[in-house]
């Protein structure tokens, strides 16, 4: 029975089902349990949050982008089962607060940086850190330095994640790096950025700590950033 | 009804109605006056029969006869020309099945070129600062029998390709005209189970060709039933000449109740006018003189409208076809045939560059992009064909074949119905009251289902190169190791047996 759930659990995380209303990539999955009934299920039955969260949701991760690497899963499916991760991850945050696990593998901030307002690229970074397991507190776009930074430091971040499309606006980034000096949060908090007009070269310029070239490049670039989960 | 090929919703019609009957009445009055001059003394027999006025003449030193056909005789030659044909296959699941009511496009290889042009990869170090880096070297062959067959292998593994004519000349050395053809339709039957399309340069070997395809099919009426193998015949020498050898190879296929395809390929500014109205009323008579002569011979005969209209370079003479006028001539002449009911034979995707590469891409895309809006049932010539057809690249036909699934999935449906507008209306408003209000969870099924296009998969790693040519030579190295699909070994036997000519080397189970 508990084997059988978690099993559902990373099935749902794969067809990218939040809940029950949503559509699975393959049919027959109309009605049944998604993510968040199905984790509701677990706790109700007494499994325990770690069992949940490492051998049903983070499994479940781990599947897809096994799918992805090899090519049998797209950018769509990575969004989806983390979609479906997140929503698994809601049911169990009332009961995570209470083991002290919360934060995940650490607190990061995410923002379109000031006069641009392009959220793809951000909002992908967004999900994908959250399917992976990361607390995220997304500020949307448009966000200027002086906000990004004051909402690091209320949030106790360990990594700010700074996003432009823009040559004009990518300037802006540097502002965040320098605001995070001034106040100095810099050595508690790493940066990363991305977005087309972006590089490495540009993240060495302005003093970043990472360059993400796609969703995947910053998740990896998060993970090592912040290994060893919240200090 | 055939799976293959892609259905053209609404063909691009670049005549008007009247523009259309402008060239119908131009080429029937070239047809009665200056008439056609004919070389094959049987089909000015059924002609005069049928009504056509004849004269006899001499050119050089071969007895021709200057033609009138009136309008009656093509009218009738018309009317009973199916407007369905089918090609036949090894694997009936790959039957091209044509109805000139319809407008499903079929593409396909060919034309019997004399080169090989394969990639090899070398490394080569910068004279510069020693880097080292792999390119693409060329290296041209003759054309043999053993790349025929691996074309035709290609042929069978390349998805977008749904009919074969073999596109490499045998140049061997034990080949001679006495058993070139019973070798070159066994090396293509024995490596695909698509439609097998192709001319004969023999009369005499035409009996034993037809043989062989008995054997594969099962039989004489199976043969007609499912033509594994059909025929294109040149029976036109342009301007508007009946070749005699020819003419005997059409009525003789006519007769065996066989498709045929009438090809004829006048070039626009040396064999034909250059202008769109001169040369479609051309070789639209070309094209209807043959239709008239195979359906004298046997009426109701399978009959394919084939026209090859290509323009002339202006330096050179030689035929160009990455150009605009190519398109108009070719989509023009596939108008006509949809007016005549007929099955019609088009061509688009050769280059006229020599090797692969940003010329060759530019001109094949353009034409068979261009070209198939107009829904003509078959568009050989589209894979692999360099050099205005005198080369064949099968790296260059892997390419092809990536850029025909293009052109394939334009056509597809737009999917607009009432049913859908009512799915988008809430997937909009799901979206709308989402957090990240992203569409990425809906696109998955469409993936899921093939309804996304793949994008380019030749795509290299480098910053400073284009790796387009290796990634195409590493996918036609791996399609070479696939299986390959021999003909069964009882039908490998029984051929042998009773096919004089075949060489042993090309039977996959003799050791």
């Amino acid at each position: 029975m508990k084997d059988e759930l978690i099993e559902r659990i990373v099935e749902n995380v794969l067809q990218g089902r939040r809940n029950k209303e949503d559509e699975g990539i393959e049919e027959d999955y109309a009605g049944e349990p998604g993510v968040a009934e199905l984790v509701q299920e677990a706790l109700d039955s007494g499994i325990d949050t770690n069992t949940i969260l490492l051998k049903g949701l983070s499994a479940g991760m781990e599947q897809v982008g096994q799918k992805y690497e090899t090519g049998e899963y797209f950018i769509p499916d990575m969004l989806t089962a983390a979609e479906a991760v997140e929503a698994g991850m809601k049911v169990m945050e009332p009961h995570l607060a209470g083991e002290g696990a919360s934060e995940g593998k650490g607190k990061v901030i995410m923002a379109t940086v000031e006069k641009d307002l392009h959220d793809i690229g951000k909002n992908l970074v967004s999900i994908m850190l959250k399917g992976a397991g990361f607390n995220v507190v997304d500020l949307g776009i448009d966000v200027p330095a002086a906000r990004i930074v004051e909402a690091a430091e209320e949030e106790k971040a360990d990594l700010v994640g700074l996003s432009a499309l823009l040559n004009t606006t990518m300037v802006n980034m540097e502002d965040v790096i320098k605001e995070l000096e001034n106040k100095g949060l810099r050595d508690k908090i790493k940066v990363i950025i991305g977005g087309a007009p972006t590089s490495d070269d540009f993240a060495d310029e302005i003093g970043a700590d990472a360059y993400g070239k796609d969703a995947f490049a910053a998740i990896r670039a998060a993970e090592q950033l912040l290994s060893g989960g919240k200090k | 009804m055939s799976q293959r090929g892609v259905i053209v919703g609404k063909p691009y019609e670049r005549l008007s109605r009247e523009q259309v009957e402008i060239i119908n009445r131009t080429s029937l009055d070239l047809l009665e006056n200056p008439g056609i001059l004919c070389y094959h003394e049987e089909s000015v027999t059924m002609l005069e029969k049928a009504g056509a006025k004849v004269k006899a003449t001499r050119e050089g030193e071969h007895d021709a006869w200057w033609v009138s056909i009136p309008e009656k005789v093509v009218r009738q030659a018309l009317d009973t020309a199916p407007s369905k044909v089918t090609l036949g296959a090894r694997n009936p699941e790959n039957k091209v099945v044509m109805d000139a009511e319809e407008s499903r496009v079929h593409f396909g290889s060919g034309s019997e070129t004399n080169y090989w042009l394969e990639i090899e990869p070398e490394t080569f170090s910068s004279k510069k600062d020693g880097r080292e880096q792999v390119f693409p070297v060329m290296k041209k062959s003759r054309g043999n029998l053993s790349f025929l067959s691996r074309s035709a292998h290609l042929a069978n593994n390349l998805e977008n390709l749904d009919f074969f004519i073999r596109n490499v000349n045998v140049q061997d050395e034990d080949i001679t005209t006495d058993n070139k053809d019973v070798n070159v339709f066994f090396a293509s039957l024995n490596n695909i189970t698509k439609p097998v399309v192709g001319g004969i340069a023999d009369f005499n070997q035409l009996e034993q060709v037809v043989g062989m395809a008995e054997i594969i099919a099962g039989g004489r009426d199976e043969l007609v039933n499912n033509p594994v193998t059909s025929f294109i015949t040149s029976v036109i020498k342009s301007p508007l000449q009946v070749v005699a050898e020819t003419a005997e190879k059409l009525i003789a296929i006519a007769r065996m109740g066989l498709p045929v395809v009438i090809s004829t390929s006048p070039q626009g500014g040396s064999t034909a006018p250059i202008d769109e109205l001169g040369m479609v009323a051309q070789v639209n008579a070309e094209a209807l003189t043959g239709i008239v002569i195979n359906q004298l011979a046997n009426p109701g005969a399978p009959v394919i409208y084939g026209a090859v209209p290509v323009r002339a370079r202006m330096d050179d003479l030689h035929d160009m076809y990455g150009v605009p006028e190519f398109c108009h001539y070719n989509m023009a002449c596939a108008q006509m045939a949809r007016y005549y009911k007929v099955p019609c034979y088009s061509t688009a995707g050769v280059g006229d560059a020599k090797v692969p590469g940003v010329q060759a891409a530019v001109e094949k895309m353009f034409t068979y992009t261009a070209v198939p809006f107009a829904a003509p049932d078959l568009v050989h010539y589209a894979f692999g064909l360099l050099d205005k057809t005198q080369t064949f690249s099968p790296e260059q036909a892997v390419l092809d074949n990536h850029q025909i699934g293009m052109v394939k999935f334009l056509h597809r449906e737009s999917g607009v119905t009432t049913e859908a507008a009512d799915k988008t209306r809430k997937v909009v408003e799901e979206v709308m009251n989402s957090p990240y209000r992203m569409y990425a969870r809906y696109a998955r099924k469409m993936l899921r289902k093939g309804g996304i296009f793949e994008g380019f998969p030749f795509e290299g790693e480098a910053d400073d190169q284009d790796q387009t040519l290796l990634k195409l030579h590493e996918r036609f190295k791996q399609l070479e190791e696939e299986k390959p699909q021999h003909l069964p070994e009882d039908v490998c036997k029984s051929i042998f047996e009773k096919t004089p000519g075949l060489l042993p080397r090309l039977n996959p189970y003799a050791n």
